[in-house]
């Protein structure tokens, strides 16, 4: 079998730290920092993804195929809103001129 | 089970069949990813198009139950990766236990999530039986309560399936149809709950956290 057998000692860490985390997000959202209260709270979450997604889901030991197979996934859920927030963010940005 | 009868016959030895069947629910996970993905666009498209309405309506999320739920399900990821790793070990009574844990804090998350649900009830914002949320904004509002009732709804229903998926895994390792060779089904399994962690890991903020600071 390939080697997925981590030490107990990994899920543990890795499991305080998603706490912390989720302590830290949770702290950070009552002190107000304008636009970027929800890039930090975006951040964090991602953090605690990749978290989960390494250790837990021993991605970090998987094969490359995989690896991109999971790559991928992240890649086109970010095509799919780039290019949603592209058309609702520029509307408004150019009229037609007068008389079209 | 022996391991020969685990082998299906068309793979070359367990390993390839292993890494065939991870690989084969990580495709999966990803079909799953854009499924939860065009909701999480709806969600940031009408975000920036009403920023003040969400704020108002991610008031009416109770914070202390959403992180208390964030931690149960942590926990319950824990418990599962613990769970994989006895089975990977040869450790039926551990893993057992373990898969045990995990459904108990899926349904403990179940329940708190089901009170959230029960005070927007008697708080009247549930949008299609009782919404009558007053203000200026107020359909913007609903829009932000559809998409928490959505968004947690579905991720409910994929909690509910986790926990169906985790009983039978409970009964092959009962039954002692999992080995060292062969855990295939308890880490494909995890990888399962592991994601349904994921997507409340983005939930939680994107619905409870907007408007805290101000």
């Amino acid at each position: 079998m390939t080697s997925q057998l981590l030490p107990l000692r990994v899920y543990v860490t890795v499991f305080a730290v998603l706490l912390a985390l989720t302590g830290l997000t949770t702290f950070v959202a009552r002190i107000d920092l304008g636009f970027f209260n929800v890039i930090v709270a975006l951040t964090i979450a991602v953090a605690k993804a990749l978290l989960v997604a390494l250790f837990f889901m021993h991605l970090a030991h998987m094969k490359h195929r995989t690896q991109l197979v999971a790559g991928a996934g992240i890649l086109w859920l970010l095509i799919l809103i780039a290019l949603t927030m592209s058309d609702v963010l520029s509307r408004g940005w150019f009229h037609p001129p007068a008389g079209l | 089970m022996s391991d020969g009868s685990a082998l299906a016959h068309h793979f070359e030895d367990l390993e390839q069949q292993h890494d065939a069947a991870t690989l084969g629910m990580w495709i999966f996970l990803v079909t799953e990813v854009m499924f939860f993905g065009g909701l999480f666009a709806g969600y940031t498209m009408y975000r920036a198009t009403y920023p003040g309405a969400f704020a108002e309506g991610s008031r009416l999320c109770e914070v202390t139950l959403g992180a208390l739920n964030t931690a149960v399900l942590i926990t319950s990821s824990l418990t599962m990766a613990l769970a994989v790793r006895a089975a990977s070990l040869g450790r039926p009574r551990t893993t057992v236990w373990c898969l045990a844990g995990t459904m108990l804090l899926g349904v403990v998350f179940l329940a708190i999530k089901f009170l959230e649900y029960y005070h927007k009830y008697q708080e009247r914002v549930v949008p299609g039986l009782n919404f009558t949320y007053a203000g200026p904004s107020a359909r913007q509002v609903e829009l932000f309560i559809c998409f928490y009732f959505g968004l947690t709804g579905l991720h409910a229903l994929h909690m509910i399936i986790g926990l169906v998926v985790v009983a039978v895994m409970m009964t092959l390792v009962w039954r002692r149809r999992v080995s060292p060779a062969h855990y295939t089904p308890i880490e494909v399994a995890g990888l399962y709950w592991h994601f349904v962690d994921i997507v409340w890991i983005f939930l939680f903020p994107l619905l409870y956290l907007v408007d805290l600071h101000r």
